[in-house]
């Protein structure tokens, strides 16, 4: 088991250094073009040259990275080229929002597609039927538009809810869940829809195993076999699909963050990406990647619980 | 934001896919509708009544009317107009999306799935790594030094997208690659380049369209996501910019946002069901090739059926020998009947008029070919028939109660405690996410209602009896960790540890090794000697049913067709398909005479397992 673990925790800063790098090479690749980019089209050479010096630009791309993968692992990500604000201070405190949202999402999307799926997989018939026509359309809908319906029925017609704005869960719980409730649910339901198919599909393969036939041939009830066994063995495929999921809800996200007007992760990689501070982009890269890495881990461990197969192997 | 896709068919359409798809209601009305949104789109200069770009300081936000049929934007265009020439980019920029991700895609997973090596683990693990970021966070920070050129981001999009198709791919072509008609091809001197030309690109054209539908899908809605938040291209009018205006005006102008929306929306999912409905159709074209073995015995025995009913057949029926040690009567079946729902509303009967008794301490051998019933009828015992199948007719009388009419809550009191069940596959029959133990002890505690400590003491008693080695060991293993005859005995053991009193055994040595095999009858022997239970065997194997049992009902096409002692029926078949079967087991060596057929060369009847060796093993 321990061996396993340390397999798995060394995959993962594997892929976070993978990701990091490339992404840090392919961000600064453009060096000179970039203080252009910062300084306007009518700017004179001089002046870009000197902005790229100012920024380090002018530095072989090698030894930049070099210089913020060594600050970068004692936790200093740089400053932002615009208001000067360190990159690690201003992720950290957006990350939680985003957190809380795509948290949120996949916990309400894991909890109701198993319900879901385990109705339509037992019940069949019209049941599933109106389960798969409903879970192609929530899959369809892009994840922005649901927020936007929300948005003009809850909040604008409804006004059941604050249309914008954020309370942290540590100022006031009521707050929190009023100001994240709408994003939340518009997040969930493409998960939801992609979760309950996959589930669906691995429940009906599951119910079909010999071993239900048996279990139930001892004695035990059709509910307990599917919620203890059946659910068990569906699960690893339940839980790979959640996985990538959560890193699309962590793109979804980002546009849910803006209408919603979320202090998240998002919001500033909007700004930082209109004003091409590369140092927050990055910061945002670093920050996005680490999360994957962590859930991903996560659910690593959860597949080695379930099925005892990948454990010992 | 990137979906893998589920395995999709890997056989071309035989029939024109297109044609096909016109005659699927929600295929043909998506297809109308995206032909419509292209059409506008195309046509958006002869459609438009103004020029999508031009500003007016007087129509700011004008309301709908005869001026701008859908209104005006905040900077007073014309919102018509837009939608129609929006529709040019945004479809141009998700088709050129698609395009890269198809062309990337698919060549790299027709390398990596054809030759293999190297490329093969390159190509997989970039894969990984590119869907291991969410696509929208890729394309911000791509944005932020590429600048907001659609066309570029669209592109970089299309790189995200390529795994959607290089797994889909890969998927087939590796599934095919070792297929013998390439093998064929390649022996005959094609070139590779002309056998993924002729054999493998037709094995992926299909999955491949369909997966282009999804991918167009999830393209418009990522480009509009990405206009939607300011960052695109401010000089062409795209859905998504016109999302945005739309959402920053939403309180003075509500229906701005409405329009384009309606747009995405509409045309994501036309996309996706015009994909699932190419996918139904095509799997509808290979559901009669892929219908289930199960379905086809079902309907060959009801075909059958019919033509025995017009024989008029009864079953012959031997008298009972007197026995004064005959115990109390256990189970009646009595006109037994089980049938399964076929979707046109009509029911496949299965087993029909079949009647049997068991009798506390007897062996009641249920033989017959495969698809004769001899399952069926064992499973409605247990009322555990398969989905879709039910009794249709008849009586189960065990122990004073009609099992054919009792409620599922009553019928779970009586499966494990009272009826008991051993299955013919012994590995599938163990769910492999739980220990041995774990599956021996839950059923005793839910049954007997006893104790973890005393569920897991009987758990390893029950181990040991049965001849397991190391119970304690075995008790803590994982099924895959233990050899089929050991999970057999672990069934066995299961089967009794609530002490039934009627023990139906399917086939329980079918799947075993030869020398296992008579272990574990021999097993099955002592157990129902001291438990004093009431068995039925269902088995193909007349060695096994000389071996064991004390009364054969033979069965064929889901009725009985003779039925006796053992004795009588060895010495004195009357039905020509038991002769039949008797004929094929026993050949020329042994005397009819004896039932214990020693040195007899086996050909069992359905040819499915079971060598002569079987029968030595049995019975030496």
């Amino acid at each position: 088991m321990y061996r396993f673990v340390l397999r798995r925790l060394f995959s993962g800063v594997l892929l976070l250094f993978v990701i990091t790098t490339v992404a840090y090479l392919l961000l600064y690749a453009g060096g000179g073009d970039i203080a252009r980019r910062i300084v306007g089209p009518t700017a004179s050479d001089a002046q870009v040259a000197l902005k790229a010096s100012q920024l380090g630009l002018d530095r072989p791309l090698l030894v930049q990275y070099w210089d913020w993968l060594t600050s970068a692992l004692t936790g200093d990500l740089g400053r932002s080229w615009f208001n000067g604000q360190l990159v690690s201070a201003s992720v950290s405190s957006r990350v939680s929002v985003t957190i809380s949202l795509v948290l949120g999402a996949t916990i309400i999307a894991a909890v109701v597609s198993i319900v879901v799926a385990v109705w339509a997989a037992v019940r069949r018939g019209w049941v599933d039927r109106v389960v798969q026509f409903v879970g192609v359309l929530g899959f369809a809908i892009p994840g922005f538009l649901i927020a936007l319906g929300l948005v003009s029925l809850f909040a604008l017609n409804l006004k059941w809810f604050k249309a914008t704005g954020y309370v942290p869960i540590t100022t006031s719980f009521g707050g929190w869940a009023a100001t994240v409730t709408l994003p939340i649910i518009a997040l969930s339901i493409g998960c939801i829809a992609a979760v309950v198919q996959q589930v669906r599909g691995s429940l009906i393969d599951a119910l079909r195993q010999d071993y239900v036939r048996t279990l139930r041939a001892r004695g035990l009830s059709f509910n307990r076999v599917v919620y203890k066994h059946v659910l068990r063995n569906a699960g690893g495929p339940a839980l790979a699909v959640l996985a990538v999921q959560f890193i699309g809800l962590l793109g979804g996200a980002v546009i849910v963050e803006q209408i919603f007007a979320l202090p998240g992760l998002g919001q500033i990689t909007v700004t930082a990406t209109g004003q091409a501070d590369i140092p927050v982009v990055m910061g945002v890269v670093v920050a996005t990647a680490a999360i994957v890495v962590t859930v991903n881990l996560i659910i690593d461990l959860a597949q080695g619980w379930l099925n005892p197969k990948v454990r010992l192997s | 934001m990137i979906e893998t896709p589920l395995a999709l068919p890997t056989t071309a359409a035989k029939v024109s896919l297109f044609r096909r798809l016109l005659t699927h209601p929600t295929g043909a009305a998506s297809l109308l509708l995206l032909v419509l949104v292209a059409l506008a789109s195309v046509l958006a200069p002869l459609l438009a009544t103004h020029d999508p770009g031009t500003a007016s300081l007087q129509d700011v936000l004008a309301k709908a009317g005869s001026q701008h049929l859908l209104g005006a934007d905040s900077a007073g265009r014309d919102v018509f107009s837009r939608l129609l020439f929006a529709g040019q980019f945004s479809l141009a920029g998700a088709l050129l999306a698609l395009a890269v991700a198809m062309v990337l895609g698919v060549t790299a997973g027709l390398i990596a799935g054809y030759y293999g090596g190297w490329f093969d683990s390159v190509s997989s693990w970039v894969t990984g790594l590119m869907m291991a970021l969410p696509g929208m966070v890729v394309l911000l920070a791509a944005r932020a030094v590429v600048g907001p050129s659609m066309w570029l981001s669209m592109m970089i999009f299309g790189v995200l997208l390529s795994p959607a198709f290089f797994r889909l791919v890969y998927a087939s072509v590796t599934a095919v690659r070792n297929e013998l008609y390439v093998d064929a091809a390649r022996v005959s001197g094609l070139s590779d380049f002309r056998i993924i030309g002729r054999h493998i690109l037709t094995v992926v054209r299909a999955p491949v369209i369909i997966q282009s539908a999804m991918v167009l899908g999830i393209a418009i809605a990522i480009q509009a996501g990405l206009e939607f938040l300011g960052l695109g291209d401010l000089n062409i009018p795209t859905w998504g910019s016109m999302l945005n205006d739309g959402f920053i005006n939403i309180f003075k102008s509500p229906t701005l946002v409405l329009w384009p929306s309606l747009m995405i929306g509409l045309v994501c999912i036309a996309l996706t069901l015009l994909a699932n409905a190419m996918r139904d159709e095509l799997e509808r074209s290979r559901g009669p090739v892929k219908k289930s073995r199960k379905a086809a015995a079902a309907a060959a025995a009801a075909d059958a059926e019919g033509a025995a009913e017009k024989r008029g057949a009864a079953a012959v029926v031997h008298a009972d020998e007197p026995n004064e040690n005959a115990g109390e009567l256990l189970l009646e079946v009595t006109d037994l009947g089980v049938g399964y729902d076929q979707p046109d509303g009509s029911t496949t009967h299965v087993v029909n008029h079949v009647g049997l008794t068991v009798r506390r301490g007897e062996v009641h051998g249920l033989v017959g070919e495969s698809g004769s019933g001899k399952t069926q009828t064992a499973f409605s015992i247990l009322r555990l028939l398969p989905q879709g199948g039910r009794i249709t007719g008849g009586s189960i009388f065990f122990e004073g109660k009609d099992l054919a009419h009792l409620s599922e809550k009553e019928m779970t009191k009586v499966r494990g405690k009272r009826i008991a069940y051993i299955p013919q596959e012994p590995m599938s029959n163990l769910d492999g996410a739980f220990t041995i133990g774990s599956q021996l002890t839950e059923p005793m505690r839910v049954c007997l209602g006893i104790s973890k400590a005393d569920a897991r003491r009987r758990a390893l008693a029950l181990l040991a009896k049965v001849g397991i080695p190391n119970p304690e060991r075995t008790f803590n293993a994982y099924p895959h960790q233990i050899s089929g005859g050991m999970a057999q005995r672990v069934l066995i053991a299961g089967a009794v540890s609530c002490e039934p009193d009627l023990l139906i055994a399917d086939e329980p040595t079918t799947a075993l090794d030869v020398t296992v095999q008579a272990e574990v009858l021999n097993l099955l022997r002592e157990l129902q000697d001291e438990l004093n239970m009431g068995v039925i065997l269902v088995t193909h194997n007349f060695g096994v049913v000389a071996d064991l049992c004390d009364r054969v009902s033979v069965m064929q096409t889901g009725r009985v067709v003779e039925t006796g002692p053992v004795r009588a029926i060895f010495n004195d078949a009357r039905h020509p398909y038991t002769r039949q079967l008797l004929d094929a087991i026993l050949e020329d060596t042994a005397p009819r005479g004896k039932y214990t057929a020693g040195k007899a060369t086996a050909a069992p009847a359905d040819g499915q397992s079971a060598g002569p060796m079987e029968l030595k093993g049995v019975t030496s």
